[in-house]
């Protein structure tokens, strides 16, 4: 297959030829045999790994399930995901995981890649078999309890230094549990106003501070899921100057939206579609957020794609689920947030979105130069032009963005798993 | 006027006022033998109670009625609602029983406004989880500026629990609205982290706001705080931030003192203050009705808003 | 009656100046006086704005005549109205009953302008949940005629014949600083 006209990381336009599931000749002018793609000068990215996604199956396929959440991300420009292991049952067994990850190869979307729970049921109290899920069919390197903070420091130690045995990763959900017993909104000017429990920004910083002094003390890697407050990015720059193996996400709307928009939104107050946990901050932490994107000191962005059925968003705001679906939009928040203000090129892109997730997921064949002899795992991007975001379009089996009615600039026009097409011309193939 | 009274602070300064001179036009009706008038013939209250308040309920109940609106009582114990039907269930089902308007008390914040985005009707709240009051703040400001002659200026005085109150939240809004000076009492546990961006004072030392307060609002102090640490026992908030006789004493001589009720005698106030003839307690509840009669008039008595 | 300025395109004529609504006043003052057979128990009840103006300048004046203290009060018809629905809400007006009440009194109701009849309905209701006076009776400074309902005036002012299209407004000094009723055409849209 040639590709025709594409601009690899933004530069000039090139032809490529994908043969085997692998680049196989980058040039101009390149023709030949095989299906042609008119790539009409699209930027192209390494295929896109999403370290943080929800997938809800098995247990919510009400909510998603790993055919509609991978066909979603392949609409994103995503070829690998992480599926999350707060499903019912949990992923903390090597069954549930070999089943999701077994799922995901049936579907061919994208890579599922599973996570594993740190503890049995997310409960926080015993570790999971951490190296049977590493050593099982999914051959799992990420831990996390997301959704839920490994609060138990002892705990919390003994998993850093467990999965050091397997070069596994603890991806921590930064939250003290007690800072934030019926917790609602970020705490602040808006959640006095508006009687809606604080969310202190201290809850989460503190666990990281915790998490970093432990991970340094063990010499293990930590992860940190969706820093949301400036305090978190100073404390991550602090682990990082002083040489310690600790990495950071954070999620688009955290580089795009701030905690206003529960108060005053053109959905109206205390819409819940802004309900997401960690919450909505401020602008200053959101201009913190996307500086520390920009110099590395977080290395990934991640969705934290949590998809809900329309009933538990329908609902008065303390009893609404937290989550916002963002595998179809993430690539387009990313440009409006950090390449349309200047702070991160389509180089940096690749890093943020391709590159830096596999590398801390150890997801082989993703993530890779853009250099003949690569995995032809691609995706191709127009950065022209602004849409509006139409829900109904997704792929995704649920609804809850935060962006509906909101006009965003760019679209995926294609995505190649292996060489092989999942998305053409905008649509799934 | 808004379509609907949500909170206090979408009331403009004349839209406050036209409530209160309208409830004070009102209130003669109350005096009268017959306490009816014909004005909402025809019009559906919905009083949509999801919170025991009897008093509440009883109040907007009575307004409505004395207005001649229907009222369709709907409380949430044996009801759908507690078989775990969802709040827009309800809300669609009043719908279609056609109510002009739906009063809502709710546990949770934003209720009301997730309620208006599903009913054509108006929606008045009558008590969201910790967020608004804006009624009582308009029967507090009502009672104040009878008792006080008018509130631009005035130094009122709100004491206790503001973090979880909405009768607090509200009363700020409304009272600074109508350009008097509010205060807030409370140890520091019990004020939100931001208050410093509302529109009034902030003190942590009640003896030295009463001798300058034309008013003092006591809040309710809910036991339950305790256990979380709010403060550490109930003698030390009484001792503290409780309104007992020899502070009183030290109020100006025509001052006065509030209380949304009901009231912990003895805790937050004691209960000789709560008696005086300086109290208003007891003419906050009739005011409840009249206040209400206004904002249901003004909601409900002129042309239906498509 | 509102007090809102003729527009650009408006005709007025002033039907009555100053010294004719002295003149109609004090007439309709006499009128009550001879036929309430001295006025002993009467109540003035003035319809909002303009009619409780009205209704103190009778009482003024039956005092003078024959020293008999008239009670006035005003009697505010807003919640009675029968075409509330046509409007956003409005705000209300004044009602102050004289202490000893309207219960076996004559009470006169006074308007500024009489037109479909409406208001005198509405304050007819309004009356009967105040009380139950042994009579009613209606003054008014101007009868423009066209009634709606079945109702006339004991005491007229001034008989003005006006099509449907005018209107007519009144001024007084108290709440607009000035006495007159003018007759306004409306230009043709």
């Amino acid at each position: 297959m040639i590709i025709k006209n594409v601009r690899i990381l933004g530069g000039d336009p090139v032809d490529l030829r994908l043969h085997d599931g692998l680049i196989a000749e980058i040039g101009p002018g390149l023709t030949g045999a095989g299906e042609t793609v008119d790539g009409g000068g699209a930027v192209v990215l390494p295929g896109l790994v999403d370290l943080h996604t929800h997938l809800r199956e098995p247990g919510r396929e009400d909510a998603e399930t790993v055919q509609t959440g991978t066909q979603s991300a392949a609409r994103g420009g995503y070829t690998a995901v992480h599926a999350m292991a707060n499903t019912s049952p949990v992923a903390d067994t090597a069954g549930v995981v070999e089943q999701v990850w077994r799922l995901g190869r049936e579907h061919g979307h994208c890579d599922v890649q599973p996570v594993g729970a740190v503890t049995v049921g997310l409960e926080g109290r015993q570790l999971a078999e951490l190296g049977a899920m590493a050593d099982s069919a999914a051959r799992v390197r990420v831990f996390s309890d997301d959704g839920k903070c490994v609060s138990d420091a002892v705990l919390m130690r003994r998993a850093l230094e467990y999965v050091k045995a397997f070069d596994g990763v603890v991806a921590q959900h930064a939250q003290e549990p007690r800072l934030t017993e019926g917790a609602q909104m970020n705490e602040g000017v808006v959640s006095g106003r508006l009687g809606l429990t604080g969310w202190p920004a201290v809850a989460e910083e503190a666990i990281i501070a915790r998490d970093c002094l432990l991970a340094a003390h063990v010499g293990s890697r930590l992860h940190v899921c969706h820093v949301s407050t400036a305090g978190s990015v100073e404390i991550i720059r602090w682990a990082k100057s002083k040489g310690w193996n600790v990495t950071a996400e954070v999620t688009p709307h955290h580089l795009l939206l701030t905690d206003d928009l529960v108060e005053d939104s053109p959905v109206g107050a205390y819409n819940p579609i802004y309900k997401v946990n960690p919450p909505l901050r401020t602008r200053a932490d959101v201009e913190a957020l996307r500086a520390a994107l920009a110099d590395g000191t977080i290395d990934v962005v991640a969705t934290d794609h949590a998809p809900h059925p329309v009933e538990d968003k329908e609902t008065e705001w303390s009893a609404a689920a937290m989550g916002m679906v963002g595998l179809e939009t993430a690539l387009s928040v990313v440009q409006e947030a950090m390449v349309d203000t200047g702070l991160l090129d389509w180089a940096g892109v690749a890093d943020r979105m391709s590159a830096a997730p596999a590398r801390i997921g150890r997801l082989p064949g993703h993530g890779q130069p853009l250099e003949v002899g690569a995995p032809a795992n691609l995706t191709l991007y127009d950065p022209s032009g602004r849409t509006p975001v139409d829900p109904a379009a997704f792929a995704s089996k649920s609804r809850n963005t935060p962006y509906e009615g909101m006009t965003l600039p760019g679209r995926v026009v294609a995505t190649f798993l292996r060489g092989r097409a999942t998305v053409l011309e905008g649509k799934l193939t | 006027m808004n379509r609907h009274l949500i909170s206090a602070g979408d009331l403009a300064k004349d839209d406050a006022l036209l409530i209160l001179d309208t409830a004070e036009e009102l209130a003669r009706v109350s005096e009268r033998s017959i306490k009816k008038l014909p004005t909402l013939r025809g019009r559906t209250v919905v009083n949509l109670f999801f919170e025991d308040s009897t008093r509440t309920r009883i109040s907007f109940e009575a307004a409505a009625k004395r207005l001649s609106a229907d009222v369709i009582n709907f409380s949430a114990k044996g009801s759908s609602v507690s078989k775990g039907e969802s709040l827009k269930d309800t809300a669609l089902t009043l719908e279609a029983m056609g109510a002009d308007a739906v009063v809502i008390r709710h546990g949770a914040s934003g209720a009301p406004h997730r309620l208006a985005t599903w009913v054509r009707g108006s929606v008045v709240n009558a008590g969201d989880g910790t967020h608004e009051h804006p009624t009582q703040a308009l029967l507090d400001a009502f009672s104040m500026r009878r008792r006080l002659g008018g509130l631009d200026g005035r130094r009122i005085t709100i004491v206790g629990d503001v973090l979880h109150s909405r009768v607090a939240r509200s009363n700020v809004l409304l009272l600074a609205t109508l350009g008097a000076e509010v205060t807030l009492v409370a140890p520091p546990t019990l004020l939100p982290v931001a208050v410093g961006t509302w529109p009034c004072e902030v003190s942590y030392d009640l003896d030295a706001v009463l001798p300058k307060s034309d008013a003092v609002m006591m809040l309710r102090v809910q036991k339950e705080r305790m256990n979380a640490a709010y403060f550490p026992s109930e003698r030390e908030y009484s001792r503290r931030y409780g309104l007992d006789r020899d502070r009183f004493a030290k109020m100006p001589d025509d001052a006065i003192v509030m209380h949304p009720g009901p009231m912990n005698r003895g805790m937050e106030i004691a209960a000789e203050v709560a008696d005086s003839p300086r109290s208003t307690i007891v003419e906050q509840v009739a005011n409840g009705v009249t206040i209400r009669m206004a904002v249901l008039y003004l909601l409900l008595g002129g042309e239906t808003v498509a | 009656m509102s007090e809102s300025r003729p527009e650009s395109r408006a005709e007025s004529r002033a039907v009555l100046e100053g010294p004719d609504i002295h003149r109609a006043l004090t007439r309709i003052a006499h009128e009550i006086l001879e036929r309430t057979k001295g006025a002993d128990e009467v109540v003035l009840l003035g319809i909002p704005t303009r009619g409780a103006t009205l209704a103190r300048r009778l009482g003024e004046r039956i005092e003078q005549f024959e020293g008999v203290k008239v009670p006035v009060g005003s009697i505010d018809i807003t919640m009675y109205r029968d075409d509330l629905r046509l409007k956003p809400a409005r705000p209300l007006g004044h009602t102050e009953l004289p202490p000893d009440g309207v219960d076996g009194k004559i009470v006169v109701l006074v308007d500024d302008v009489l037109y479909s009849g409406r208001t005198v309905r509405a304050a007819l209701d309004a009356l009967n949940d105040l009380g139950r006076p042994t009579a009613v009776q209606l003054a008014t400074l101007v009868d423009r005629g066209h009634r709606e309902l079945p109702i006339r005036a004991d005491y007229v002012g001034k008989n003005l014949p006006t099509a449907k299209s005018e209107k007519v407004k009144v001024f007084l000094q108290e709440t607009d600083g000035r006495e007159a009723v003018l007759l306004i055409k409306e230009a043709a849209k």
